[in-house]
């Protein structure tokens, strides 16, 4: 009888440590309004709100790391942390790498932004974040692309002169806008949307997030998020 | 930080300033100056221990030894920091985990390669994702020590190993008619002297060290530089209470002050350090110490 106990609460205990794993949720933290570092020095935006409330659906215990974007792809793999949350449109190449879970965001319109609304984009410099689907589709149309390593300098480089324009998801875009920049009526329509990214060997863990992903979808409060941080079209 | 910060929007001048600069953000900033120092502090002794196991080896008498001494200063010399630290951290890392992984989970039947993957069991994991977070931070900041001390130890060796053969033969030879064995007249005569030699080429590497800092957000490690990007790239006010263009020339402006002062220290300390090496030393600089005192 004692020994059955003890196993019914070894048993316990280990079911109860199962479920108190700890999972990793990588991000960039400088990608406005998708994720971002607050002044409190903590992550913040849309994809914090999100990540924590799929957290609570999923019934998993979450934990934020902030990787640059350059190596975030190396480092989950390698085990690092468990899943990708930044802002990461889902396309071929990186499925062959990674899995992705559905969509949370709709393929968001990727927008132009130059000093002056007559700039030629065939012709001119374009400035792209490395590694995004921005810098693989002006490389494709064999336009003369300037990479940097995040998404500030990309800005910057129009600013300065260094780039004619810059070619970034219009959501970001829509925050540095202003005065000296302006956004060009045309838009491209790039990637099949954002999700999340996890190892292909952990299946497990990304249905997990697939299902609160969807029923986050099903009672609307994942457009009212969208909404909230004015990210991309709703669903 | 202070009770009036509540409300920065209606604050001006020094006292907004003393509100923007003692944000949790910048508290951050304060903090990696911290890391920095503790990561050079820690990497250069153990740098410098590296590159004299290593010289020493690369003079052994013992073959293979020889070989390991200059395999590894050439090796490590001829690869690209960056390179070296985005793959050899992964592999330092996954290497770890493998050998955790062989002994505590003796009885694990999937492969630990799948495809691209690298899966071993939760228990094998560096540190355990149930850890808090300083611990991964202070896990991935050794790991930082340990590259910055294999690349800089590679350096120091070849610097070390040519200091060694710096020192004049006639000094060895004199330790010897006294009867001293091989290891007495190194360690009494030769380590003692070669310090003078090597001095210009250690103090060479450090200036490289203390710049090479940044490298160490490839590791996740969040340094000086890191922040400065950080803080000083535009905030419109959707995002935060302190709106601000781009502030990038301040920020990397206060980073250069930094580290022009912490590169003038460093001269400072190094010149006397050689004033106090060169005492007594066959050397130029030896020879006009004595006549000076003379």
């Amino acid at each position: 009888m004692k020994s059955l106990i003890l196993g019914t609460a070894a048993l316990a205990l280990t079911a109860g440590m199962g479920l108190a794993d700890t999972v990793r949720l990588g991000t960039e933290g400088a990608y406005a309004p998708w994720n971002f570092v607050n002044d409190a020095g903590e992550i913040d935006g849309f994809e914090r709100e999100l990540g924590d409330e799929l957290c609570k659906r999923a019934e998993l215990t979450c934990e934020w790391v902030k990787n640059d974007w350059d190596s975030i792809i190396p480092n989950l793999v390698s085990g690092n942390y468990d899943t990708i949350i930044a802002g990461m449109s889902i396309t071929d190449e990186r499925d062959e790498v990674i899995d992705f879970t559905q969509p949370y965001t709709p393929p968001d319109p990727s927008a132009y932004v130059a000093q002056s609304a007559d700039v030629d984009l065939a012709g001119g410099v374009i400035a792209a974040q490395a590694t995004t689907i921005q810098a693989a589709f002006i490389a494709e149309q064999g336009w003369t692309l300037v990479e940097f390593a995040t998404p500030e300098e990309t800005v910057a480089a129009v600013r300065n002169g260094e780039a004619d324009a810059v070619l970034a998801d219009k959501s970001f875009l829509d925050t540095v806008v202003g005065d000296d920049l302006v956004m060009l009526e045309k838009s491209e329509s790039l990637g099949g949307g954002v999700g999340m990214g996890f190892r292909e060997s952990d299946a497990e863990l990304r249905g997990k997030f697939d299902a609160a992903i969807q029923s986050m979808k099903d009672d609307g409060s994942l457009n009212e998020l969208i909404a909230k941080w004015e990210v991309s079209s709703q669903w | 930080m202070f009770s009036y910060c509540t409300d920065p929007s209606t604050l001006e001048g020094l006292s907004w300033l003393s509100c923007y600069l003692t944000t949790g953000k910048h508290v951050n900033l304060y903090i990696s100056v911290f890391v920095v120092l503790t990561l050079l502090a820690i990497t250069a002794p153990v740098a410098l221990l590296f590159g004299f196991g290593a010289a020493s080896a690369a003079r052994s008498k013992f073959l293979p030894l020889r070989w390991f001494g200059k395999g590894y200063t050439s090796i490590v010399r001829g690869v690209p920091d960056i390179a070296f630290f985005l793959f050899f951290v992964i592999a330092l890392d996954q290497a770890f985990e493998w050998m955790r992984h062989k002994v505590k989970c003796p009885d694990w039947d999937q492969p630990i390669r799948q495809g691209i993957d690298f899966v071993v069991c939760d228990a094998a994991k560096l540190p355990l994702s149930t850890s808090p977070q300083w611990v991964h931070e202070t896990y991935g900041f050794f790991l930082a020590v340990l590259t910055f001390s294999i690349v800089f130890g590679a350096f120091a060796a070849n610097v070390l190993y040519g200091a060694m053969r710096a020192v004049p033969r006639a000094q060895i030879e004199t330790a010897e008619a006294y009867g001293m064995t091989h290891r007495q007249a190194f360690w009494r005569i030769l380590v003692p002297q070669m310090w003078v030699y090597a001095l210009p080429g250690l103090s060479n590497l450090w200036m490289v060290l203390i710049k090479s800092t940044p490298l160490l957000f490839l590791l996740g490690v969040e340094d000086i530089v890191y922040w400065a990007r950080e803080l000083g790239g535009t905030k419109t006010a959707r995002f935060t209470d302190y709106p601000h263009p781009n502030w990038h020339v301040w920020y990397f402006a206060a980073l250069l002050v930094f580290y022009l002062c912490f590169t003038k220290v460093s001269e400072v300390v190094l010149d006397r350090i050689m004033t106090r090496l060169t005492k007594g030393q066959a050397t130029a600089a030896g020879e006009a110490q004595r006549k000076a005192a003379a």
